[in-house]
């Protein structure tokens, strides 16, 4: 059978029977949880915990961050107390439960999937969980991470562990070279395009190919970060010489000869050659074009070059009907080309494209130039806004026009307060174009944050790669 | 947890694909407290204009269908966000089963630990369900045990996980059922220490714990 112990085994299969306890009649594997991180969110499970009267059973595995609620613009300003409890929440639940928490002032804070890859809390080959669908950014590392409900969460804070049924196995290759200007966010919107927002469900997702190997650590972070936008159990790439280097000095990684030892574990961790997947996608990197979202699910996504599609052109009448009520949320016409689709504010953040190289690449495109709307810039974590204030970044944002603010989840979620308003339109690094996501009312249109810079400096959706020729 | 067996109740159809967890509770009710019930805040912004008055061809707020215990609609329903608030939302407005092609796989997961159903089918029976309740408003019967759903002499079959089958039969909690393999679980952890030094975060840096 493949997939079984003695014969080749994927990736997956490998992390699979590693946290493998015990395996019931009926398929049900109880798995071992190496790593779970907290949030505000969490306080349904907390107090599922409270019922039993029980305490986390292994503290020293989990991690409170404040990410979700904590306000942007923090000096000098009042909190809304509704905000405030869920923040003071979690720093008594952790506290009472002696879990370490990264919470507002401390000088770690930021959103739990930027911190746990910058603490080296995330590692190759862990099992990493948390009440968020976005834990599937954590497989960039070669690691298994993969977002859980409230009642899981409970479970896991009381047994460190998780009972699942094994997924399918998909493998998306990606060979070829990306064109200047294209980026991880590209890739993803891509594969999501193609494959559907569901077209990934019950399958845990491997990238490979040569054009995913190019990719930085943030790169591959982004891109494991939105499998879950395909329906993805989970996306991971195999560890190679670009994760132990990103890894090695990391405050909670292994040191010294441990990190040496540990390493070498962890390049082994490749799916092996004939290993089977039940299913294979395959793009070609150079064919990738500069991609927006038109609609209102991340698969609703088209290279910039092209138009919103016309409804009365396809043939089957549930699509037809949801792209004509995707049009009407959107204020879309059909076959309006989508560079002259004008927008009204720009966001910069989320636990997608908020690390150091996406602010960056938006501050490469924005250096020198106006906006021509405002917009917000919040870094992945504290750490991420201080190294780009030593290079100079937050200057070329707030030159351009931009405010500079915190870090958190911010205008990704809309719940600590920092919303777009109803009717308006959001050129946005986010992972999610669901309607009223950003704010009740609110349009979003996904995109790299080149690609939010060059919508910001042109006032419409744009492609970047005009803006990269005009410097050159 | 209430089990699930077999349950015969008004249905509602939602003619929409990719009903995403956002769309189910909006994040701004999420800092409630439970126990106030989040069945008000079902779809809400579909429900509601943003004056707050019900929007009247939205098929839930039509009055055969405002009673439903049971949802039919198109795929990728639950997709997004993990909030377990999706399902409570649903469950303290009364649903108790939704059906549709394709679901969100923690949307799902997280259904079947509040014990609430979620029914695949194939997406022609899915639009004909659809199609039929839109047309006459009738009761839905979903018998777990059987896999079917039937109404007016017609019967299609649905598809579920045989685990979340059982446990949805018998409303069983996962936590008994793990505590009862602790040993397993130590001696796992033993046997891990060893084959996997590297898993234990390395001492905490003495930064401690900061509480606001």
């Amino acid at each position: 059978m493949a997939g079984s112990p003695s014969g080749p085994r994927t990736l997956f299969d490998k992390l699979w029977d590693s946290h493998a306890i015990v395996t019931r009649e009926d398929g049900q594997t109880l798995l071992w949880v190496d790593r779970h991180f907290v949030h505000e969110g969490s306080f349904h499970a907390f107090n599922k915990l409270t019922e039993r009267d029980a305490r986390v059973a292994h503290p020293e595995l989990t991690f409170g961050i404040a990410d979700h609620y904590v306000p942007t613009r923090r000096s000098g300003r009042s909190i809304d107390p509704a905000i405030q409890n869920m923040i003071d929440q979690l720093a008594r639940n952790t506290l009472e439960n002696d879990v370490l928490l990264f919470g507002l002032n401390d000088p770690r804070q930021g959103i739990v999937h930027v911190v746990g890859p910058e603490q080296g809390l995330t590692l190759p080959g862990l099992l990493i969980v948390c009440g968020d669908s976005h834990t599937s950014t954590h497989g960039a590392f070669g690691a298994w991470g993969f977002g859980i409900g409230a009642s899981e969460v409970a479970h896991v804070l009381m047994t460190q562990t998780l009972w699942q049924r094994r997924p399918k196995r998909m493998r998306i290759t990606v060979d070829g070279t990306l064109a200047p200007g294209i980026g991880a966010k590209d890739i993803a919107l891509s594969i999501i395009a193609r494959i559907g927002a569901d077209g990934a469900q019950g399958h845990a997702v491997e990238y490979a190919g040569s054009a995913i190997r190019a990719l930085s650590m943030e790169g591959r972070l982004t891109l494991c970060n939105l499998s879950i936008e395909a329906g993805a159990r989970c996306g991971m790439v195999a560890p190679d010489e670009t994760t132990i280097a990103y890894l090695r000095g990391r405050p909670f990684a292994p040191a010294g000869d441990e990190f040496e030892r540990a390493a070498e574990d962890w390049l082994r961790l490749q799916s092996d050659e004939d290993a089977e997947f039940d299913r294979e996608i395959i793009l070609n990197g150079s064919e990738i074009a500069p991609v927006v979202t038109w609609g209102v699910s991340p698969e609703d996504a088209l290279p910039i070059t092209m138009a919103v599609p016309d409804p009365e052109v396809i043939s089957d009448p549930s699509k037809a009907a949801q792209i004509r009520d995707a049009l009407a949320y959107m204020d879309l016409r059909p076959g309006q080309k989508l560079t002259d689709v004008s927008i009204d504010r720009v966001f910069i953040g989320s636990c997608t494209n908020s690390r150091i190289e996406d602010l960056r690449a938006a501050a490469q495109v924005l250096f020198g130039r106006k906006a021509k709307v405002p917009g917000l810039v919040s870094p992945g974590s504290s750490l991420v806004k201080q190294q780009a204030e030593s290079e100079g970044l937050d200057r070329i944002f707030k030159e351009a026009g931009l405010e500079w603010v915190e870090s958190g989840c911010s205008m990704c979620v809309g719940m600590n307060g920092d919303i777009v308003q109803p009717g308006e339109r959001c050129a946005s690094t986010t992972n999610r174009n669901f309607k009223g996501r950003q704010g009740p009312g609110a349009r979003t249109h996904l995109m790299s944050p080149a690609m939010v810079a060059a919508a910001a400096v042109t006032g419409s959706l744009a492609d970047v790669r005009r803006l990269i020729e005009e410097r050159s | 947890m209430q089990p699930f067996q077999c349950l015969t109740a008004p249905a509602c159809p939602l003619p929409y694909a990719n009903i995403d967890t956002d769309q189910m509770i909006p994040a701004r009710f999420m800092k409630r407290s439970r126990a106030e019930g989040y069945g008000g805040y079902l779809l809400h912004d579909m429900r509601f204009s943003s004056s707050g008055r019900e929007i009247a061809d939205f098929p839930l707020n039509q009055t055969p269908y405002r009673n439903a215990q049971i949802i039919v609609a198109r795929r990728n329903f639950g997709a997004g966000s993990s909030r377990e608030a999706a399902v409570y939302a649903l469950v303290d407005y009364g649903v108790r089963c939704v059906i549709a092609p394709s679901f969100g796989d923690i949307f799902a997961s997280n259904s079947v630990n509040n014990g609430l159903l979620p029914a695949k089918v194939g997406e022609r029976d899915g639009e004909a369900l659809i199609g039929l309740l839109q047309e006459t408003h009738a009761e839905l019967t979903v018998d777990l045990e059987a896999q079917t759903i039937s109404v007016k002499g017609i019967s299609v079959p649905f598809v579920i996980d045989p685990v979340w089958r059982t446990k949805l039969l018998n409303g069983w909690d996962d936590i008994d059922i793990t505590l009862s393999q602790a040993d397993a679980i130590a001696r796992f952890r033993e046997e891990d220490s060893l084959i996997r030094p590297w898993v234990t975060p390395r001492i905490r840096d003495g930064a401690g714990q900061t509480t606001m």
